[in-house]
């Protein structure tokens, strides 16, 4: 190890190593990464004319938070909220009840394999699909209205929830899961006294904060016909009435808000 | 040299951690600085360079107030203060080399740092220490893949390239074995002897301290409740640093350990 | 531990009889308020339609199998134009978040009173209105195409990426400031050698994690006319070319699947 020696360092430069070693590879990356950037911004056609006069708008919309409208199209704008909030309601209650089973079978370390294999394709679908997407063969399906945009929510809170609990249930803690077992519990017990505490407070930091993910999420079926407060929305930006946009936007974020800060709480309480 | 008059610390807890504290240390000294846990030790030697800041007092380092310097000031004068931790507080994702040059920061102008192009007297100088140190053929390696005995000798190395006046050391073998805590404060003492530093050191292992230093200042509830040479700590004095407790073992182990030492050499 | 006195004999309970009369009455609010939403969603459901979907989804079925192959010479384009939304927005983003994230970490606040809660106000804005809302927006003041889609996932990534950043500030090593401050450098080397190392793993997995749900969602900004391969698939639902539809579908299946693999790559690269 010593055969450097210090006569041969003196007076030698220093520089810090390179993340990638081989410079050859290293210019060939940084040289990609160069004419690609060059090729994305080359092709991108922007307007300038277009977003100059835009910037009267933006700088309108901007003073829009200012005074924000919630009058004159209240019963729009209630409407709208009030359906968000049930589909996000009863989307997060289906979803949950659901993804409990679903998680369990997608766990590898409680569910034989068929059942493991079958969980998973399930959560695989639900997550490669985008929610507005499904939203839009849903209510080509199902036809307009909020049934579409519950059962899309259900269907996404399936497949984030259970592929999270699968995953904390397959780094619980075996021991505990074992000991109960040895007990000559049933499978149902064994799931009820091993299992469950362990991934009690989880779950419930998950479910909370996949309602908040929901309601996010409900604010935009509107735009595709699957009900709540998108369409309002909608309508706003198409009519230019900013003030409107506004005051909804400030209730979205104002209930986000609400929500994070409960979730925070009840976080801190189960864990 | 290095001069406190008065310098207390009162937190906003309402805890006093140094209640005017009066010290002096005289070049080239290395001095011990003993007692329990929550004495206040760590807090005196961060209220010198101003890691915290004291409530009121005087620290003079040659005739500079320390207390009363601004933040150019500051930063000039922490220069001349080279500090070594507990738990090395190397940045782990950096390499040795530039952990070690990290200490010339206050010597060097952002971009030149930022770029990593630090002048040759101050990579030649890196690499003197890390030879001196044994760590040469490390240098290029990452500060999280050494041994606890080489990051804090990484971290010695940090101290000494800033070419301080005063070493300020805390607790620099809480984590190490005791093997390695012996290698580390005779490398600490012994270049501390070479560049004729002064040195405080924070331990709570007395019979190290005892081995290594010359004097010894022992601290209680933020007081000073000793001062003198390592032999004169009786089990009286140490009852009165630390509280009760059956103190001949302590003393007569580092005995041994010295007569084992001085046969050693 | 709640031991009742029943008829001379001690019988256990986990909870007292209040806790456990608490316990119903919430289960109960909870069934109500579920059962109430599903009648307001009941209520503005036709439930002709939903009887008659499972011959509508076969209906749809039919027409759309098999995808329209061929139509995928048209698709270069789009995919391009979603692939540099997804990238550029990140970067933006990216660019923009590091900032604000020093604004809002409580141990890099300039002010903790004046200027952390400007920054906690960006973020949580940007982050609780969905990027087909922030399109929806620009396309109003700068008018619909690809630039508008970068911008729209720029700023909702801002947010998204400048909390993840913001935590992982606040939970670096002090020890390792302080050596650096001991050493009498300044602030902003402070910054570059004490702080900045210690965050830049994080950082990198958050880029990359943020890039991969930008792809998600760039490939569905089109259906707002913020360019991208969503314009397709909304020009083909528009016509109901289903055989084009279901294509895209796989094309957005397969874009999707890719980025995740990318990026589960890039970050085992990386930590």
């Amino acid at each position: 190890m010593s055969d450097i020696q210090l006569e041969d360092k003196l007076g030698t430069s220093w520089r810090k190593p390179h993340f990638i070693t081989n410079p050859a590879l290293r210019w060939a990356v940084i040289a990609g990464f160069v004419a690609y950037m060059i090729a994305a911004v080359m092709t991108i056609e922007v307007d300038w004319g277009r977003v100059y006069e835009g910037l009267d708008r933006g700088w309108a919309f901007i003073l829009a938070f200012t005074s924000p409208d919630f009058v004159s199209r209240a019963s729009d704008i209630w409407a709208g909220l009030l359906e968000s909030i049930v589909m996000t309601v009863a989307a997060s209650v289906v979803g949950i009840l659901i993804s409990i089973p679903i998680g369990l079978g997608a766990a590898r370390n409680i569910a034989p394999l068929p059942v493991y294999v079958a969980c998973r394709g399930i959560v695989a679908i639900s997550r490669a699909l985008q929610e507005i997407i499904v939203a839009i063969l849903l209510v080509a399906i199902f036809g307009f209205g909020p049934l579409a945009g519950f059962l899309t929510l259900s269907f996404a809170t399936i497949g984030f929830l259970s592929k999270l609990l699968a995953e904390d249930i397959e780094s619980m803690d075996r021991v505990q899961a074992e000991a109960i077992r040895a007990s000559g519990a049933r499978w149902m017990q064994w799931i009820n006294y091993g299992v469950q505490p362990q991934v009690m407070p989880r779950l419930v930091g998950l479910s909370i904060y996949r309602i908040d993910i929901n309601f996010r999420e409900s604010a935009i079926l509107g735009l595709v016909g699957a009900g709540g407060i998108g369409a309002t929305l909608n309508t706003a930006f198409d009519r230019y009435e900013y003030d409107t946009a506004a005051a909804i936007l400030i209730m979205i974020i104002g209930i986000v808000m609400a929500l994070e800060y409960v979730s925070g709480i009840v976080r801190a309480r189960v864990q | 040299m290095l001069q406190l008059k008065k310098l207390t610390k009162t937190y906003k807890t309402g805890d006093q951690a140094l209640k005017a504290i009066d010290l002096e240390v005289p070049k080239g000294q290395v001095l011990a600085l003993i007692g329990p846990s929550g004495a206040g030790k760590s807090t005196m030697i961060r209220c010198i360079n101003r890691l915290v800041e004291p409530t009121s007092g005087e620290a003079l380092l040659d005739g500079v107030d320390l207390v009363k310097l601004g933040a150019t000031g500051l930063r000039k004068t922490r220069r001349e203060m080279g500090m070594i931790f507990q738990e090395y507080a190397l940045v782990e994702r950096l390499t040795v080399m530039e952990n070690v040059l990290s200490g010339r920061l206050g010597f060097v102008g952002f971009w030149r740092s930022f770029l990593r192009r630090f002048p040759q007297s101050d990579v030649d100088e890196a690499f003197r220490l890390l030879d001196r140190v044994g760590l040469l053929h490390m240098a290029d390696k990452r500060a999280d893949e050494l041994s606890g005995g080489q990051r804090q000798r990484v971290g010695i190395c940090r101290a000494l390239i800033q070419n301080p006046k005063l070493l300020l050391v805390d607790e620099p073998t809480a984590s190490l074995d005791p093997k390695t805590s012996r290698q580390i404060m005779r490398l600490i003492t012994e270049l501390c002897r070479e560049r004729g530093l002064a040195a405080i050191i924070n331990i709570h292992d007395v019979a190290l301290a005892q081995m290594f230093v010359p004097r010894v200042v022992g601290l209680r509830f933020g007081e000073i409740v000793f001062d003198g040479p390592p032999n004169g700590l009786t089990p009286g004095k140490l009852t009165e640093i630390y509280g009760e407790e059956d103190w001949e073992a302590t003393i007569e182990a580092v005995d041994d350990n010295g007569n084992e030492i001085e046969a050693a050499q | 531990m709640p031991v009742l006195d029943r008829d001379g004999t001690q019988v256990w309970r986990r909870r007292t009889g209040k806790e456990s009369l608490g316990r119903w009455f919430g289960w109960l609010l909870g069934v109500a308020a579920f059962v109430y939403c599903w009648q307001i969603i009941s209520d503005a459901t036709t439930w002709f339609f939903v009887w008659d979907a499972p011959r509508i989804a076969n209906d749809i079925w039919t027409r759309a199998t098999p995808p329209k192959w061929e139509y995928i010479t048209q698709l270069g384009r789009p995919i391009w134009d979603t692939l540099n939304i997804a990238t550029l927005g990140t970067l933006i983003a990216l660019f923009l978040a590091v900032p604000v994230a020093f604004l809002a970490a409580r141990n890099t606040t300039p002010s903790a009173l004046l200027i952390r809660p400007v920054a906690l106000l960006i973020i949580v804005s940007t982050r609780s209105i969905n990027s087909l809302i922030w399109a929806l927006l620009l396309i109003a003041i700068i008018g619909p195409g690809v630039f508008a889609g970068v911008i729209a996932i720029a700023i909702r990534s801002i947010g998204f990426c400048a909390k993840l950043l913001y935590e992982a500030i606040e939970e670096i090593d002090h020890a390792q400031v302080e050596a650096i401050t001991a050493t009498g450098a300044s602030r902003w080397q402070v910054m570059a050698y004490g702080i900045v190392p210690q965050i830049l793993p994080a950082f990198a997995g958050i880029a990359v994690f943020r890039w991969d749900i930008n792809i998600r969602e760039s490939t569905v900004l089109g259906l707002v006319g913020a360019g991208g391969i969503g314009l397709q698939l909304s020009a083909s639902l528009n016509v109901l070319a289903w055989p084009q539809v279901s294509l895209i579908l796989i094309v957005i299946l397969v874009a999707v699947i890719i980025s995740e693999w990318v990026s589960a790559k890039v970050r085992g690269a990386i930590i």
